[in-house]
């Protein structure tokens, strides 16, 4: 399979851009990661809080299967505006990994493509190394094998 | 062949990778590893040895308590370490795309 995911994170940064190009309108892109139940869908995640508005602020939250939360994570949003923007902190708790900005830039290609900037700001360059480094970054999405088993079921 | 020694079999189960999240903020005894899972603690000390086994948990005494600590040179061996960030974003991303465009249909 082809891998459209592009990652740039130059060394002894304090943080990195990924870009993507989708198959979908921008405001279907956009949608995507506003309405709760698709963020649940394809983040693998349960949102416990998503408010998509300035000010506003969000909370995720991850269980295994015998119910043990093995993720959580939370932040606020800073700049809401439709089909263009979102600027919003991440900090995972429990996590020795401090806070990170996220700037998302949303961009229309044609009427039916789209594109994802996103730039990523770590409170370190070592900050950003760890989190790229550990393991459990591949699995943050614990209920990724659910997932895949939703999206082939809905193609 | 010795499965249990692959470092990328060792981080595939959640319960291990939670295991090293927790154990990244700061070393910890089994016992208190344990306590942070409903899991039996028989079952955490498996995960536990198999981390060990693959060397991403350090085992050190200190006293009469072992404590296990976070391998950070053969965390940077698990490397290429972009690539399952990179991956990771791509699974999400073509989850995201094939979810609306069964959206766009209905």
């Amino acid at each position: 399979m082809e891998l459209k995911t592009k990652i740039n994170a130059e060394n002894g940064a304090h943080d990195l851009f990924i870009t993507r190009e989708f198959d979908l309108p921008l405001e279907l892109l956009f949608k995507a990661f506003t309405e709760p139940e698709l963020v649940e869908q394809w983040m693998g995640t349960k949102v416990l809080k998503l408010e998509g508005k300035k000010h506003g602020s969000w909370q995720f939250e991850t269980t295994d299967a015998k119910g043990n939360v093995v993720f959580k994570a939370n932040g606020t949003i800073h700049e809401f505006s439709p089909n263009q923007k979102i600027t919003r902190t991440f900090e995972m708790e429990n996590a020795p990994f401090g806070v990170q900005l996220e700037l998302l830039e949303f961009e229309k290609l044609t009427d039916d493509t789209s594109k994802i900037n996103m730039h990523i700001v770590y409170e370190s360059a070592a900050l950003r190394d760890q989190m790229l480094q550990l393991p459990f970054a591949q699995g943050i999405n614990m209920a990724h094998n659910r997932l895949q088993q939703i999206v082939s079921k809905l193609k | 062949m010795n499965l249990r020694r692959d470092v990328f079999q060792a981080i595939a189960d959640p319960t291990r990778r939670a295991i090293l999240l927790l154990v990244a903020s700061q070393s910890m005894t089994a016992g208190v590893i344990a306590a942070n899972f409903d899991t039996a603690r028989p079952t955490v000390s498996k995960h536990l040895q198999i981390l060990t086994e693959c060397e991403l948990l350090k085992q050190e005494q200190n006293g009469r308590e072992i404590y296990y600590h976070i391998n950070a040179k053969k965390m940077k061996d698990v490397a290429d370490f972009i690539e399952p960030f990179r991956k990771m974003w791509d699974d999400r991303f073509n989850a995201l795309e094939n979810i609306m465009k069964n959206y766009k249909t209905k």
